[in-house]
């Protein structure tokens, strides 16, 4: 499949090739977006390139995805803006079901802070040297990750507990 | 003999129980427990054109401890669970509680691990409104229905 891309996107096409081309696995178009897929060990250098070099400020989202399969079972997407160009890319990493692990973007992008915890809260990726990764909307003591596709619709029955319905003075 | 009669001499009788359950039964001050979009029907509830104050329950409590209804109006999740029970232990009794809407009776369509599926698995619930979210009138009803369940409560007498 041809690729329909703008100057920006053919500069960051260029770029990667040309600095990362060993790191760079796939570069593909679905609706109208455009998808780069890299190793996930470089996450944080490509990350500081496409923001020092390629004006992409903007990180308006980090989610996680679970592809349900035997190997590199979880992605993470990065959607990063060019505010120059108001061009998006998706910048796509893949991690292991064993021991899930990636490198922070958060020094990068302050922005990612949140949005990479809530990806550890519900898919269990793990997130280094971030500042402060605990779980964002599921309780601390929670053990489970509810995203996983393994986990049940409706959860695991007491794993999160109701309040006391006795009052204390009974 | 006859109410007319009593009336004309400048008092009338009846039983203390049913004086105290008058009062109660039309001074239900509700504690809004807005959480989601039923807590903006619940503001029309309150407001001058269904205007619950013709049954006394306008003056909405933001404290608990001056409150006898508590109306759950919205999907409450697992979290927000602890933080309703203990503001409705806050409450003196006695109190009632009206779960709002489809969520809060039964998670509605918020069928997830996050959500408590009803309100009444850590509350004892009086009233069930149907609706997503309910009318202003439907919670009228709740109230009305309310407002009777507390008409044959005991209140002095004790159910010995």
């Amino acid at each position: 499949m041809s690729l329909e891309l703008n100057d920006t996107l053919q500069t960051l096409v260029d770029g990667l090739t040309e600095n990362f081309s060993d790191k760079l696995i796939e570069v593909y178009q679905s609706s109208g977006d455009t998808f780069v897929r890299v190793e996930a060990d470089s996450i944080l250098e490509i990350s500081k390139y496409l923001k020092k070099k390629q004006h992409f400020v903007f990180l308006c989202d980090v989610f996680g995805n679970d592809r349900y399969t035997s190997d590199e079972r979880f992605e993470v997407v990065y959607n990063l803006m060019n505010l120059r160009t108001q061009t998006r890319v998706f910048i796509k990493v893949r991690v292991e079901e064993e021991n899930p692990t990636l490198e922070s973007v958060s020094s990068v992008w302050k922005a990612a802070g949140w949005n990479e915890r809530e990806v550890y809260d519900m898919f269990g990726v793990r997130f280094e040297n971030h500042p402060d990764l605990r779980r964002i909307f599921m309780p601390e003591d929670f053990e489970y990750f509810p995203m996983r596709k393994e986990f049940p619709l409706l959860g695991i029955p007491g794993s999160i507990e109701l309040p006391n319905t006795t009052p204390d003075t009974e | 003999m006859g109410i007319e009669s009593a009336l004309g001499e400048g008092y009338l009788t009846t039983r203390l129980d049913k004086l105290i359950n008058w009062g109660r039964a039309n001074a239900a001050w509700p504690m809004p427990m807005g959480l989601a979009c039923c807590a903006i029907e619940m503001m029309a509830f309150a407001g001058p054109k269904y205007d619950v104050s013709r049954f006394g329950s306008e003056v909405f409590r933001f404290s608990p401890r001056q409150s006898d209804v508590m109306i759950v109006a919205g999907w409450t999740t697992y979290k927000m669970s602890h933080a309703i029970r203990r503001i409705w232990d806050q409450m003196p009794d006695p109190k009632w509680c009206i779960a709002m809407g489809a969520c809060a009776s039964t998670g509605g369509m918020h069928r997830c691990y996050g959500v408590v599926q009803g309100v009444d698995n850590f509350l004892p619930v009086d009233a069930y409104v149907s609706g997503c979210p309910p009318r202003p009138d439907a919670v009228i009803h709740a109230l009305m229905k309310i407002q009777d369940k507390i008409k044959t409560e005991h209140s002095v007498l004790l159910d010995t």
